[in-house]
């Protein structure tokens, strides 16, 4: 169970979070959507700790998710990854394994394997030695992908996972998600278009600073509730999407 | 040709000399390449000149002035880091203002306290200049960054590609940075005394990003890096030795010209080597399709 109380984020004296509440049982994939500016991302990196939070209390199974950070798998957003960077796709992944390899150690027999099975399951076993620039926006997003599951993590937060990535790997990820849940894993995940509100999300959590609405699609995705949520803009967004 | 090469080794001074550009060689690759990847060379340019006041200062105590030049030094990027964290100013204009800033008040002291630093060497170095003592004292911070590299590799190849992510996993993020910190800073003191403060970001960053454009990881970016940044001061001290004319100056053509060498020619990635992006036109080239 994850449980978010009251969280509050000003940025520099602006709001981005208003009191947040909510919490969620293990085996579910939960979409956060709001319109830009909504403070998705500021959400997620409060719930992590990545940025001062005014108030709010997260626990996790009952204690301070900042205490079981090793518990959790958070994956950027594509730009605030430097692609260049001198790294190959297998040491991305063997990043995952940090938190269980010693300082004076290299990685065990065991992460390694995990590490393997993890590019495997994307499809990026064959391309490990490969530098990240070198592939498409897509095998990208699927190497950070294989970092999420090396970990082991029981909460995993995605921030727009979607963002320039083709039909193979949006499907390919659905799938990782799926099986996830079935392990009874919580995910998160940040939607960067409403069009994505597919029916892979069990949940969702609609936010604009506030959040508006909480639950199964049908009662998240209202005219009211997309209405408070994105004011006038909603009846353009409705009409051209397949909602 | 071996002769050349052999008979200025046989001064004490150079021997030193090119024991000492050996030993920069390889810490300021490794410092540097953080740098690079960070997107943050001017960094080094900044600490390399906010030493000045510290240096005055502790010149002034009649303390250790290498003492004085590290706190000053670690002390502008926490400035910078608290303009940035407290404001919407960029961190490119906030590393400007504190470079200048922090020059203008070394100057400034060095006037006040009618110091004897010698502001010329303080800029522009004087490897020949240097002391058994130095030859040490370089061993030393080298052998301890190069631990500490070895040591916390994983780690600080997790914060400068993923500062966030490493955050979220739970890395200790704020004392991975200041021990990065503190070994770019002890690297550009360490190069001071030979290249001086203004070339002295050549060194830091020339060899590692001439590497670069050749290698797919950072190890190895250090690796070649630190091979190209030794060789560029041994060759820029024979220059210098035999045609006259400044170590520094010399010491930074040499990285450059291997900088220009690897831009153009480098297997991968040269301008003028690359897989040519015409291919991906179709049949009859760029022109068609305008």
């Amino acid at each position: 169970m994850l449980e978010v109380q009251d969280l509050a984020v000003n940025y520099r004296g602006v709001v981005a979070v208003e009191n947040i509440s909510f919490s969620l049982a293990p085996g579910q994939i939960v979409g956060i959507i709001g319109p830009n500016g909504a403070g998705k991302s500021s959400l997620i990196k409060a719930i992590l700790g990545l940025i001062p939070v005014q108030q709010g209390r997260v626990t996790f199974r009952s204690r301070a998710l900042s205490r079981q950070l090793a518990q959790v798998a958070y994956i950027p957003q594509r730009a605030q990854i430097d692609w260049d960077y001198p790294i190959t796709v297998q040491n991305v992944a063997m990043m995952a394994r940090i938190r269980h390899t010693g300082l004076f150690r290299a990685p065990s027999r065991q992460s390694k394997v995990i590490v393997q099975n993890a590019l495997e399951r994307v499809g990026m076993w064959e391309l490990r030695h490969r530098q990240i620039g070198e592939l498409s926006g897509g095998q990208q997003q699927r190497v950070f992908l294989a970092q999420a599951l090396a970990q082991e993590a029981e909460l995993f937060l995605f921030d727009e996972p979607f963002v320039g990535v083709d039909k193979k790997t949006e499907a390919m990820i659905f799938e990782v998600f799926d099986q996830l849940k079935t392990e009874g894993k919580i995910l998160l995940v940040v939607g960067h278009e409403l069009r994505e509100a597919s029916r892979e999300y069990d949940r969702f959590l609609l936010i604009n600073k506030k959040l508006i609405a909480n639950g199964s699609r049908s009662e998240v995705i209202t005219p009211e509730n997309l209405q408070q949520a994105y004011g006038d803009n909603v009846i353009f967004l409705t009409r051209n999407s397949d909602l | 040709m071996i002769n050349l090469l052999l008979e200025p080794l046989s001064f004490e001074f150079m021997r030193n000399s090119m024991i000492i550009i050996i030993l920069l060689g390889i810490l300021c690759a490794v410092t540097g390449s953080y740098l690079i990847v960070q997107r943050m060379g001017l960094l080094g340019d900044v600490i390399a000149h906010a030493v000045l006041p510290g240096l005055a200062i502790a010149f002034y105590l009649g303390i250790d002035i290498f003492l004085g030049a590290f706190i000053s030094g670690m002390f502008s990027t926490l400035v910078i880091a608290w303009i940035q964290s407290q404001s919407k100013v960029k961190v490119d204009v906030a590393m400007a203002l504190v470079f200048s800033g922090f020059l203008a008040l070394g100057i400034l002291l060095i006037t006040l306290l009618e110091s004897r630093i010698d502001l010329h060497s303080f800029l522009f170095g004087d490897i020949l200049g240097v002391t058994i003592a130095d030859v040490w004292r370089t061993f030393l911070i080298t052998l301890s960054v190069l631990i500490f590299v070895k040591i916390f590799y994983s780690h600080l190849l997790f914060y400068t590609f993923n500062r966030l992510g490493a955050q979220a996993i739970g890395l200790p993020v704020n004392w991975i940075h200041l021990g990065l910190v503190s070994a770019i800073t002890l690297a550009i003191i360490a190069s001071m005394q030979a290249v001086g403060v203004v070339l002295v970001v050549s060194l830091l960053v020339g060899p590692g990003i001439t590497a670069y454009l050749l290698v797919k990881e950072l190890h190895q970016m250090m690796g070649l890096g630190a091979i190209i940044g030794s060789l560029s001061g041994i060759t820029g001290i024979y220059l210098s030795y035999y045609f006259n004319v400044p170590s520094g100056a010399a010491i930074v053509l040499v990285v450059t010209g291997f900088f220009l060498l690897a831009l153009f020619f480098s297997p991968s990635q040269g301008i003028l080597t690359r897989p040519q992006l015409i291919k991906q036109f179709p049949k009859g080239g760029f022109r068609n399709n305008l």
